[in-house]
């Protein structure tokens, strides 16, 4: 095989491809690359090229755009290959095209015609080739062009062409699914091709139909259970097998497949538990792709329909991953623990330990993906501490488009969970604080909207108290140097509301602030406007009580500035502010009233109210009102000139887009428009905040519907997403107070019972006391109401005995949450709640009763779930011993030279020094020193650098 | 599915590149230099994968060189390490104790066989006796085509020249 490694190219090139391994830096680099362009470009278009040194000059061209090199001037050259007649330049074309060319590029139609001709060809390594084209070039488009041939090529002799003919179409239905959607068909039919390899290659596009629609392919479950149950008994033959495990590629495939079409199929997947079964139990776990295989087996169980055996073995297969020495085995454990949770959440205390410490680990991927496991297993008793520590992550990382992902989720985690609103505003403060410009511009909306209407509760107290803290924790915050522009206008608009309203702040320091935002975010409109209108709002606060307003200079000043500003929106802001300070104390009172953001405004569409207006000018001479459709496009703007003061005011409701209710604001306070008329410049109809902004005291209606039905999705959330904790979700319908305690209490018991075994198993572990604390306050809520089944087993393991005892808390918490209903004291027991979560507790409590009823099967499975949990122990200490058995094993195994590195429990970590030791083993220090002197004799000398290119990759 | 597979080596130069989802070259050239910036600086004990822009990568050296694989959010990845692995092993096979150097002069090659294995960012064979014949049979015909033209001799010579 030796001679296949040789080096055919011309010392031209290999020349190059030495400057460039030995260049020090990336310019010289550059430097070197840009000069075989200019090369090349000369010597390609040279006349009569012999073919060989065309073909090099074609792989010169796809080294200088590997390295980053725009090469687009040989592009034609290589489509001009694909032409030849001789495979062995044919191929070398192909590769260029396909290594060059995306689907979309102007020279694919050149090659279709090339492409068609391949497909003929009765070589079948010319197909092959043309194939391998055809999956990366032919677009939209092109495919009819190809597509018969390509149908033909599905029965060909050759397994190869078949096998790319199959991905050819898969490929076709991945870039238009209507073009090939007739000849789906053929798929099913290379299922059953003798050719193991065909048959493996047609699994992907099955797997993607499937996933599409998984009705129509029900009736294959058999089939792919009896493919796999003979792949598992090893009847492929010897050459698909990987590291002593029956063909494992096509396993997994089988085992994604099976997971879609169980998916919440009952009969299906009874056909499938045997099966998965027997690959759980005769899995090889000490190498790295039977983990792999174990892996899909829990993707699978976790999606088919719940089977407790297979939970069970899923739970052992994820402990041992869990506690495996392996970050990827501890990341593939935290990932499944993530899938399997949904189906069974108390699977996730037995590992709380291991979970918490791969949250501290360093590890940023297992970090995360321990963020994500925690984030699907928050609830109401545990968001503090999830949301604390995601924010902490969140800042101490830069990668935004993460940061923008983990911010999103503590929105969602402390909107759909916050235990109390002062603790909600403190997280979003920090939220804003660090990532306010990765979040969306409508948690910041959601949070003004909370601001103001309070949590629904009829406390006015409680939210004062939340406005006040707001307002307070905005006034420090203001000191940050830097704040995020959303959280800005969050602030500004806070201020201009509640600033003055429990009266702990004068209203010279609420402007004085307000004026610092405005000057020193100086370049960010939107705050700016948010700022100014705040003012106007503090100002009209002050004048409607009464009391005399001193503008502040700073305030002055500004003022100023945007009465010249640039910007219309802002200078609009600055004559209003203007106009408002100079009416009197009434006046005032009933443009900006004070709290009234959630005031609904009905917005009289048709302005009959000022119809005597308008016939009484009318009377007087005016013109009528024209209907813009009537009206020419142009505009007369001379008319409006000689019209007099009534008209102006009417010419003002003219400019508007009627569908804003602001003119029905204006009209409402006619004396206010009139006065200002002359001073308001052409209004832009377009801002629909602007809208928002100036008509503050009032919402418009339809903006506080939408709002409405905003809230009532929080509160369903809420309770939709309880019920994969049913027990936590009737606790909090009981009072709140007490079940706090409970849980809190029972949750520590727990983990100390969890130390416990943990402890006497592994003695020398000392587990930290703030990592228990911490994982009480992660799993405290769940332990809560597994705790008593699962003792209750441990004392008898008669199962009829445990199914009425793990059914008796039920009921009784049940009986207490029927108690507690009618008492219900609401502002207790829920955080967002409205009359409506109230009565969706209510509705609740019939599935409770309904859980008691459920049958046998149903509850036998939650118990079967417990002895999982209490028998774990012993079983893993079974499995710490296998496991460090094995691992010997492999050692041995790797000293005598005799197994591949990847078969250690721990690939590349511990591969990597036995590679570098075992040097002397083997051919290969010959095969080196055969190579090096092959380079040497070629005069091209690249070890002298670095020696590391002669050491073999595999040990 | 596989987005792309890069091979870098640990000094951050590019050693393969092949794209199954569409790039530009400019956001080729701004993947490598992130990847290879993510990849390169990450300890020896760490997990063989990392997030990045929503994808995972998936990455495993041998000797100085990092096999890296883009693959979907839902893949397995410990099967994507795997693959990576039959990969390496496929070029052992080809080669015979493949070190660096024969991918930095021949590069093709191991394209040629890369397009063997995978097909559409999917594993198209799971048996390395069969990879390794397809390729063969395609080298007879190389070899054959160059006999006849010149010999490998005439080669060395030019290239010692």
């Amino acid at each position: 095989m030796g001679s296949q490694g040789g080096f055919y190219q011309s010392k031209e090139f290999l020349d190059l491809v030495k400057s460039i391994g030995e260049a020090r830096s990336k310019a010289e680099e550059d430097r070197i690359v840009l000069n075989e362009i200019e090369t090349l470009k000369r010597r390609i278009s040279e006349p009569d090229i012999p073919k060989r040194k065309m073909k090099e000059y074609i792989i010169r061209l796809v080294y200088i755009e590997m390295l980053g090199h725009d090469a687009s001037f040989g592009y034609i050259h290589a489509v001009k290959m694909t032409h030849d007649d001789s495979l062995l330049v044919k191929r070398t074309g192909y590769l260029a095209v396909t290594l060059f060319l995306n689907e979309d590029h102007d020279l694919i139609i050149l090659i279709v015609n090339t492409i068609q001709k391949d497909l003929k060809s009765d070589n079948y390594l010319v197909v092959c080739a043309a194939l391998n084209a055809v999956c990366k070039l032919i677009n939209e488009e092109t495919i009819p062009a190809v597509l018969p041939q390509v149908m033909e090529l599905l029965a060909h002799p050759k397994e190869a062409v078949r096998k790319k003919a199959i991905m050819a179409l898969h490929r076709f239905y991945q870039k238009s699914p209507s073009s090939v959607s007739h000849l789906v068909s053929n798929f099913r039919k290379r299922l059953c091709d003798n050719d193991p390899g065909v048959m493996g290659a047609t699994l992907c596009p099955l797997f993607e139909l499937i996933a599409r629609d998984v009705n129509s392919y029900k009736d294959l479950v058999i089939s792919f259970v009896s493919i796999l149950k003979q792949v598992a008994e090893r009847r492929l033959s010897k050459a698909y097998d990987y590291h002593q495990m029956p063909a494992p590629f096509i396993q997994i495939k089988l085992l994604k497949i099976l997971a879609l079409l169980g998916s919440g199929d009952k009969q299906a997947s009874e056909n499938m538990y045997t099966v998965v079964g027997d690959i759980f139990r005769k899995c090889d776990s000490s190498s790295n792709i039977g983990n792999a295989v174990l892996y899909e087996c829990i993707c699978c169980v976790s999606s088919i329909y719940p089977n407790p055996k297979l939970l069970e073995s899923a739970a052992d297969v994820i402990s041992r991953f869990l506690k495996s020495d392996s970050h990827n085995l501890k990341y593939m454990g935290i990932d499944a623990l993530g899938r399997l949770i949904k189906i069974s959440p108390e699977i996730a205390e037995q590992h709380q330990l291991a979970v918490i410490d791969c949250l501290e680990d360093p590890d940023d991927t297992l970090k995360r993906k321990t963020f994500e496991l925690l984030y699907k297993m928050t609830k109401s008793t545990n968001v503090e501490v999830i949301v604390d520590r995601m924010i902490d992550y969140m800042i101490s990382i830069n990668d935004n488009h993460y940061k923008t992902e983990i911010a999103s989720r503590c929105v969602e985690l402390a909107e759909q969970f916050a235990p109390s609103n002062q603790w909600f505003i403190q997280t979003m403060n920090r939220v804003f604080e660090h990532a306010g410009d990765l979040v969306n511009i409508k948690v910041a909306h959601n949070l003004m909207r909370l601001i103001a209407e309070g949590f629904g509760e009829d406390d006015d107290n409680a939210d004062t108290k939340l406005r006040s803290s707001a307002v307070e924790s905005y006034l420090r915050i203001l000191g940050e140097p830097k704040l995020p522009s959303v959280f800005l206008q969050v602030i500004c608009w806070v201020l201009g509301e509640y600033g003055t309203a429990d009266g702990m702040f004068s209203a010279s320091d609420i402007t004085g602030k307000l004026c610092d935002v405005a000057e020193a975010y100086s370049n960010d409109e939107t705050v700016k406007a948010y700022a100014t209108t705040a003012l106007m709002k503090i100002y009209a606060f002050e004048i409607a009580a009464r009391r005399k307003v001193d503008m502040l200079p700073e305030c002055q000043s500004l003022m100023e500035e945007l009465l010249a500003s640039h910007s219309t929106d802002l200078q609009q802001r600055a004559y209003e502010l203007q106009a408002v300070i100079g009416l009197d104390a009434h006046a005032v009172a009933c443009i900006m009233p004070s709290d009234a953001s959630c005031e609904d405004i009905e917005v009289d569409r048709d302005l009959s109210f000022l119809n005597d207006y308008i016939q009484e000018a009318i009377e007087k001479g005016a013109q009528p009102y024209i209907p813009e459709s009537e009206r020419s496009g142009m505009l007369n703007i001379s008319n409006f000139r000689n019209q007099d003061h009534h008209e102006a005011s009417s010419h003002g409701l003219r400019f508007e887009a009627y569908e804003l209710p602001k003119p029905a604001v204006q009209s409402r306070i006619p004396q206010t428009l009139i006065a200002s008329t002359e001073i308001v410049p052409v209004p832009e109809p377009m801002y629909p905040r602007e809208s928002y902004q100036t008509t503050m005291p009032s919402i418009p209606s339809d903006a506080g519907s939408a709002e409405l039905k905003l809230r009532l999705e929080g509160v369903q959330k809420k309770w939709g997403r309880s019920t994969y904790t049913p027990a936590t979700s009737t606790s909090n319908s009981t009072s709140q107070k007490t079940v706090n305690g409970t849980s809190q209490g029972d949750g520590a018991s727990t983990v100390s019972s969890m130390r416990e075994t943990y402890d006497s198993r592994k003695p020398q572990v000392e587990v930290s006391h703030e990592k228990q604390k911490l994982a009480a306050s992660l799993f405290g809520g769940s332990s809560k109401t597994e705790k008593s089944p699962a003792t209750g087993h441990k004392a008898a393991k008669a199962s009829s005995h445990v199914v009425e005892k793990s059914h008796v808390p039920k009921s009784s918490l049940e009986v207490a949450s029927e108690k507690a209903t009618p008492a219900q004291q609401p502002p207790d027991l829920l955080d967002l709640g409205e009359p409506t979560a109230t009565s969706t507790a209510l509705q609740l409590d019939p599935f409770k009763q309904l859980e008691g009823l459920l049958d046998a099967t149903e509850v036998a499975s939650a118990v079967n779930g417990a002895p999982a949990a209490s028998r774990s122990p012993d079983i893993m200490a079974l499995y710490a011993d296998t496991a460090a058995g094995i691992h010997n094993k492999n050692d041995a195994d790797l000293l005598s030279g005799l197994s591949n590195p990847s078969v250690t429990n721990m690939p590349g970590t511990t591969a990597m020094p036995q590679v570098t030791q075992s040097s002397s083993k083997g051919p290969n220090p010959k095969d080196s020193l055969e190579k090096d002197a092959l380079v040497r004799q070629m005069g091209v000398n690249p070890s002298s650098q670095n020696p590391n290119l002669f050491k073999d990759l595999l040990g | 599915m596989i987005h792309f597979v890069l091979l870098i080596s640990r000094q951050g130069k590019v050693r393969l590149t092949k794209w199954y989802s569409a790039y530009s070259q400019k956001e080729r050239t701004k993947v490598i230099r992130e990847l290879s910036g993510l990849i390169l600086t990450r300890g020896p004990k760490l997990c063989n994968f990392v997030e990045w822009r929503g994808l995972r990568v998936v990455y495993k050296r041998y000797a100085s060189l990092y096999f890296c694989m883009c693959i979907d959010e839902d893949d397995n990845e410990l099967e994507i390490l795997e693959i990576i692995h039959h990969y390496v092993e496929v070029l052992d096979r080809y080669f015979g104790s493949v070190c660096e150097l024969d991918l930095i002069y021949n590069f093709h090659k191991a394209y040629f066989i890369l397009d063997e294995l995978l097909i559409a960012g999917e594993l198209q064979e799971p048996s390395k006796r069969t990879v390794a014949r397809l390729v063969a049979a395609q080298d007879s015909l190389v070899e054959t085509a160059k006999e006849q033209t010149s010999s490998i001799t005439n080669i060395i010579a030019q290239a010692a020249k």
